[in-house]
């Protein structure tokens, strides 16, 4: 099955096509090759899914050790682990394990030599699939085929219906091929074409500036963080001589590089953090975050697929692909893990302030996009489980906020209110994902998340003590913002206008389905021993060295504490909001408020500080400056140059040179005939026979003297 | 060796008869000059036959084709003259020099 994963980012591309050529002749105006193009790359990445899964939890099997970790495991959760939570972060380094030979995870790659420029300059593009490559075709196809669905019905009657489905399609492709890609330069295509199909789609309605604003905006950011990208791209190469993310792995963990010679770690840590600066734009980390509450701008069901599921976990997955080269570097892992904790934290709170109900949710990916890099610093597990629960519930979040702004017509909550007997569906399901989004046990959010803070508990340090403190917190704020958000939307008396009404059939039911796994997920990741070896944690494994020494922890007085600070954030929030406030209590904190509206003044700094004065006065007066006088300069006078050189031939080369050359000859041989020999012709019997004798006499001298 | 006086005396007639086709303006005349230089090729003929008989050539070869060239001679005034009759016909003068009519 995984020899034909290939098929996976090929059938979207080819609907891509096939849409924007015929789409419009096509009586659902392309939706329908849409959606059979990402069904059955969907059934695909079942089947690759299946055929890995079960490789990798054969290959955890033949570990011993991993066995008896996970019996020694089981005994320690059934205890309730009495001071578990001291006596885990006090243990002793575990030692390594010796893996059996012949004995690895799961990793196919196939790939083609391009050479284009004859054998020198070869580009290899191929596939690798592995665990992580699976989880991640599921997540993509899965979220991306229920999203199309759901659109039929809320672009129904868009004039760009067609061109919307074709960009759907592309996005997807180009996601799915990020996620294949077996070197670094097939990523950073797949990079950059998801960054360009989320710009087209966040400006869809371009007609309004604020949208194309927003486009810009999103378009900017992110290559700011790209230019970090290619930074760390070029200088891996220089590491390693290779693009291929199999070897560079393999070089690491050798610690080796390009020509045998020593692991210079000074470069491998540079070249690690400018990949992050990568992933930090994408995955809209602090600072570059501020694109992405504007990128809502676009339609709801594409924030549902891009902003939410899939797009903005690029960082993630780019750090999870690298994982055993960001291990080798310790100063990469606590950048990672500083950045991604200021993330979760700082977006959380702004969450708290937002009106926009899109933006609620867009501020609090952007915190859990932050708990997935934080776990990723100490846990690869932790980090891409929540990655995947957090692609479905926020998915089911987003698609429910979409049906919201369906019925009301307006992406405020002072405009909703009471929706919960207008629109059961929309209410039931955004309850569960609201419930996972607060980590209420038992649904998906709550493993993932206490997974994480597990990670950053057993690492300890104070980048792993920020991650428990700071990521407790903010599972109090998810709790306390989503709170806040089903009292606003769903309870007290109708705010807007018109009357609300359920959704149809084609929205409702992507809802439904996505409910179930953001309710059960978190049971295919349970941290317990046998469990946990046999499940999600054993699946994604592409490393099986990484795996069997990172064992699972579960520490129940943690897992409590978070639990009840979630309680916390959920009374509080009730208490401020069952009875909708005259005025709104979080713009009522003084100081506190005005920072949050304003967002840290974080816009500010990048629009008001640097965009306005440094930008728009000193340095687009230079570059105009520059531009009028020297490019400008530069082009013109190479232009009148040209002007002058082609004049110059025209006359000289062309009409006198070429032209008189011809003209002459053809004159000459006029002259020759009119003047010269025509004389010769003069009818005179005599005259010819005369020449015809001289000729013969010449001859005949001729002939005598050359015998 | 003897035979070189009658060649020298063909060549001398054809000579003669050269300056003749050239200079003569009458038609007949410039006729009666290439009959003298075809005079002066049998006479050739002739002399070389002499030459080959000396050499034992019996079947007199060179003689034979002189009665021939003679033959053949003899036709060819009479079409030359036919041609000179025509021209006289037609222009009431045999000056080949104002039959020029193939000129540019």
């Amino acid at each position: 099955m995984s020899d034909y994963a290939w098929l996976i980012p090929a059938l979207p591309a080819v609907s891509a096509a096939l849409i924007v050529f015929f789409g419009k002749r096509l009586p659902k105006g392309g939706a329908e090759v849409g959606i059979a193009a990402i069904g059955l790359a969907f059934l695909l990445s079942v089947g690759v899914a299946v055929q890995v899964f079960s490789a990798n939890v054969a290959a955890v099997a033949q570990v011993p050790h991993a066995e008896e970790e996970a019996r020694a495991g089981t005994e320690v959760a059934g205890l309730g682990a009495p001071g578990g939570l001291l006596a885990a972060a006090a243990e002793p380094e575990e030692e390594t394990i010796e893996i059996p030979a012949g004995v690895s995870a799961f990793v196919r790659e196939r790939s083609v030599q391009l050479t284009p420029f004859g054998g020198q300059y070869g580009f290899e593009a191929g596939i690798r699939v592995d665990g992580l490559a699976a989880m991640m075709f599921l997540l993509v196809c899965f979220v991306s085929l229920l999203v199309q669905i759901y659109s039929t019905s809320y672009m129904q009657g868009d004039p760009r219906y067609t061109w919307y489905f074709a960009l759907l399609s592309m996005f997807t492709a180009s996601m799915l091929l990020l996620v294949i890609g077996n070197n670094l330069m097939l990523v950073l295509m797949g990079w950059e074409l998801v960054g360009i199909c989320s710009y087209l789609l966040i400006g869809f309605w371009w007609e309004e500036k604020a949208n194309s604003d927003a486009a810009i905006k999103a378009f900017l950011t992110t290559h700011l963080g790209d230019v970090g990208l290619m930074v760390g791209v070029i200088t891996m190469w220089s590491l390693f001589a290779t693009f291929n993310i199999g070897e560079i792995i393999a070089a690491v963990q050798a610690g080796t590089q390009a020509g045998g010679a020593a692991l210079d770690t000074g470069l491998l840590t540079f070249g690690l953090i400018a990949l992050f600066i990568g992933a930090i734009g994408k995955s809209a980390q602090f600072p570059l975050h501020t694109w992405l509450p504007d990128a809502m701008a676009g339609p709801t069901p594409v924030s549902a697929l891009i902003h939410a599921a899939t797009m903005v976990t690029a960082g993630i997955f780019l750090v999870a692909r690298l994982y055993p080269v960001f291990s080798a570097s310790a100063t990469a892992m606590a950048v990672v893990a500083v950045i991604g904790t200021i993330t979760l934290f700082m977006a959380g709170l702004l969450a708290v302030v937002q009106d926009d109900v899109k933006r609620v949710l867009a501020y609090s990916t952007i915190s859990q996009l932050g708990y997935m890099i934080a776990a990723l610093a100490f846990s690869y597990t932790a980090g891409i489980f929540h990655l995947f629960t957090h692609g479905f519930f926020k998915a089911l979040l987003f698609l429910g906020a979409g049906s919201l702004i369906h019925a009301v017509h307006s992406n405020n909550m002072s405009d909703m209110g009471g929706l919960r007997k207008f629109m059961p569906w929309t209410f039931w399901t955004f309850l569960v994902g609201s419930l996972a989004l607060a980590a209420i046990p038992p649904l998906a959010g709550f493993w993932s998340k206490d997974e994480v803070l597990a990670g950053g508990l057993e690492a300890g340090g104070y980048t792993g003590w920020l991650l428990v403190v700071l990521g407790s917190l903010g599972g109090m704020i998810t709790a306390f913002y989503m709170t806040r958000v089903m009292w606003l939307v769903f309870a007290g008396e109708f705010r807007g206008h018109g009357h609300p009404h359920e959704s149809p059939a084609a929205m409702k039911w992507p809802l439904a389905v996505l409910a179930v796994p953001a309710a059960v997920m978190g049971f295919f990741n349970l941290p317990f021993g046998t469990l946990h070896s046999r499940g999600f944690a054993a699946w994604t494994l592409f490393d099986l060295e990484y795996f069997t020494n990172h064992e699972a922890h579960f520490f129940l007085p943690m897992a409590l504490g978070t639990t009840l600070l979630a309680g916390v954030g959920i009374v509080v929030g009730t208490k401020l909001y069952r009875q909708v406030p005259e005025r709104e209590p979080m713009l009522e904190l003084g100081p506190v408020s005005g920072v949050l509206v304003n967002k840290f003044y974080l816009d500010r700094l990048s629009t008001d500080l640097i965009v306005r004065t440094l930008v728009r006065t000193k340095l687009a007066n230079a570059a105009y400056w520059l531009n009028d006088h020297v490019l400008d300069r530069t082009v013109f006078l190479l232009g009148v140059g040209t002007a002058k050189l082609g004049r110059g031939t025209y006359t000289y080369a062309d009409q006198r040179g070429i032209d008189g050359t011809v003209n002459g000859l053809a004159g000459g041989a006029g002259f020759l005939g009119r003047e010269v020999f025509r004389k010769f012709q003069s009818g005179n019997v005599q005259l010819y026979a005369g020449g015809m004798f001289a000729g013969v006499f010449l001859l005949a001298v001729l002939f005598a003297t050359a015998t | 060796m003897a035979a070189v006086y009658p060649l020298i005396f063909a060549a001398l007639l054809f000579c003669v008869g050269v300056y003749g086709v050239l200079s003569r303006r009458n038609a007949v005349l410039v006729l009666m000059s290439v009959e003298i230089m075809l005079a002066s090729v049998t006479i050739n003929l002739v002399t070389f036959g002499e030459i080959a008989k000396a050499r034992g050539d019996v079947l007199l070869t060179g003689q034979v084709f002189a009665l021939f060239v003679l033959a053949v001679g003899a036709a060819e005034v009479g079409v030359g003259l036919a041609l000179v009759l025509l021209l006289y016909r037609n222009r009431a003068s045999v000056n080949i020099d104002e039959a020029d009519l193939m000129k540019y």
